[in-house]
């Protein structure tokens, strides 16, 4: 009975919108076709043609950038028992289908339409509008549908990242509902604000190369929302949840990595100086971080670990990308640097003091990684690196400190509250956490009916 | 000398640990196996295929006690492993012949402790 109500909401919230989108679109195009296609001609034909070169890049960025999900499917799965990594990976499997809908049917027009709203409006519902010519106002020489898929991926990851949070005790089905809800009226909406045309924050002077505030704070902030709300694991209080594959996690660590020069680089939406600008410091900032973990490690316990060099690397990655465009290399390393401090204080002190459950630290590493990036972006900001950015602190310019301190705040007050709400609302529907005998056997299991290892044969 | 042999429940190791320790217990071999008793085993599916009645993960503790340890480890096992539910698992006692230290070459009860 809770299966079939759990599959009714979800038919709600997937299928009736897909269905609608569908109609209004299709049949749209047979009522008025001539006059929409006519202006849209008429208006980009001479103006803009996109460039082969950017348009090369950007669909190779994407790419790079859809590898990082399932790349974060082994950073997380090798961290969890062996008895959950099909749950993570399936997790992981999911956004990816199920985003990557959402954003086709109204996903991008909620987040980049043009408007000054919540949202970004309904218009390029369905892609209705959304053509092969470039849009000007987002990317000038890349086709427009281009820069829509390129936005998906990161759509795509954000809600992924979350999954660390609640790993090996959510239910599959409550999971599938956060998702949706999360995307449609947390992510979208903070995506408006920040990069939308319209949108307050971007208005504002915001500055977010790649995503630090829209990605890494946002996922972040909702990570540990739901890790105080849906509780420890079972087995958690005071013993370590032991990694069960790290080799999973190293090979994770690498895909991400790699993923995330598409991330950073390919944000400059074009294949220009500032995406090679953003090629190297997202790699020195997260050599930078990743030995700084590995040494912090062996300051305090005696010996540099795998696991530390890897959180390190993708903590560095995470504090880059709102930099990327913005910053130089020696402004990078201190980046590097001081995330790494920054995050190992916040797993290693204030996570065991405070006693939530953070499963694989996404708070620890993607928030507060997050946080350090867009006030380092403050900081260390450049217009001798990039003339379309802003002088930051360091740089004669304290009023963009300010304003990524309003952003950062708007963004972890609006996330935390919104996810709350959305949390809460599945929770009391169907209940959240899965039953503590279904914990106990493993996600895996009583999930999907599926184990990753056996045993005898 | 006797051979404590007890299939317990992966969850219950920690606290079955513990209850041991209370007792002075400290010298326990412990594996990981697969077993089938009256609780029945999951399904699970792989492209539409049925998989029934799999076997279960579960514990095996092995301890060597002399006699007058007998009892307080069994009762520290019960103590931490029982839930009242199908499946807490079943302790076995079995003689033992002998038991000898590599280290030292002792032999007998003096070796066990």
């Amino acid at each position: 009975m809770k299966r079939f109500l759990a599959l009714l909401v979800l038919f709600a919230l997937f299928v009736i919108p897909a269905g609608l989108v569908y109609a209004e679109v299709e049949t749209g195009q047979g009522a008025a076709p001539a006059p929409a296609q006519a202006t849209q001609a008429t208006q980009a034909e001479p103006a803009a043609k996109a460039d082969t070169g950017d348009t090369a890049w950007l669909i190779v960025a994407t790419a790079l950038v859809m590898l990082m999900t399932p790349g974060l499917a082994f950073f997380y799965g090798g961290m969890v028992g062996k008895k959950n990594v099909l749950g993570v990976l399936m997790q992981c499997f999911t956004i990816l289908c199920v985003i990557s809908i959402q954003w086709v049917l109204y996903g991008y027009s909620l987040s980049f339409g043009p408007g000054k709203g919540f949202w970004g409006g309904f218009e390029w519902v369905g892609l209705k509008g959304v053509g092969l010519a470039p849009y000007a106002d987002y990317a000038a020489t890349i086709p427009h549908q281009l820069f829509m898929v390129f936005q998906m991926m990161f759509a795509v990851i954000t809600p992924a990242l979350i999954i660390g949070a609640f790993a090996e005790r959510m239910k599959f089905s409550a999971f599938l509902i956060f998702t949706i809800l999360w995307a449609t009226f947390v992510y979208d909406p903070v995506c408006h604000w920040v990069w939308g045309i319209g949108g307050w924050l971007r208005e504002m002077g915001a500055l977010d190369f790649a995503g630090g505030t829209v990605v890494h704070i946002n996922a972040g902030i909702a990570a540990f929302m739901t890790a105080i709300f849906i509780g420890k694991r079972k087995g958690s209080n005071g013993h370590a949840i032991l990694p069960h594959n790290l080799p999973f996690t190293i090979l994770g660590t690498a895909l991400l990595w790699f993923g995330w020069f598409g991330f950073n680089a390919g944000s400059s939406l074009g294949a220009n100086d500032i995406a090679v600008n953003a090629f190297v410091v997202t790699n020195t900032a997260a050599a930078a971080a990743g030995l700084t973990w590995a040494l912090i490690d062996w300051i305090f316990n005696k010996k540099p670990t795998m696991l530390g060099m890897a959180t390190g690397a993708v903590g560095g990655l995470v504090a880059i990308t709102p930099a990327a465009g913005f910053v130089s290399a020696l402004s990078a390393i201190l980046i590097g640097v001081f995330v790494s401090i920054f995050c190992y204080f916040a797993v290693a002190w204030i996570k065991p003091k405070f006693g939530y459950d953070d499963a694989l630290d996404v708070f620890g590493v993607h928030c507060v990684g997050g946080i350090w990036g867009a006030l380092a972006t403050g900081l260390f900001a450049s217009k001798a690196v990039n003339p379309a950015g802003a002088d930051g602190l360091f740089f004669g310019n304290p009023k963009q400190f300010f304003v990524q301190v309003i952003a950062t705040a708007v963004t972890v007050g609006y996330s935390f509250v919104a996810s709350f709400i959305i949390y809460k609302v599945i929770d009391l529907v169907i209940k959240v956490r899965v039953p503590e005998k279904d914990e106990i056997v493993g996600l895996d299991l009583t999930q999907h009916h599926e184990k990753a290892y056996t045993i005898l044969e | 000398m006797k051979l404590i042999i007890a299939i317990i429940q992966p969850d219950r190791l920690e606290s079955v640990k513990q209850e041991l320790y209370k007792e002075d217990v400290n010298l326990i071999t412990v594996n990981e196996v697969l077993g089938h008793g009256r609780q029945m085993g999951l399904t699970e599916v792989y492209r539409g295929v049925k998989e029934m009645g799999n076997l279960l993960r579960k514990i095996r503790l092995e301890i060597a006690v002399n006699e007058d340890f007998l009892e307080r480890t069994i009762k520290a096992i019960i103590k931490g492993a029982q839930t009242g539910e199908t499946g807490d698992g079943k302790i076995f006692i079995l003689d033992l012949v002998e038991c000898i230290r590599i280290r030292t070459e002792e032999r007998g009860g003096e070796a066990i402790g």
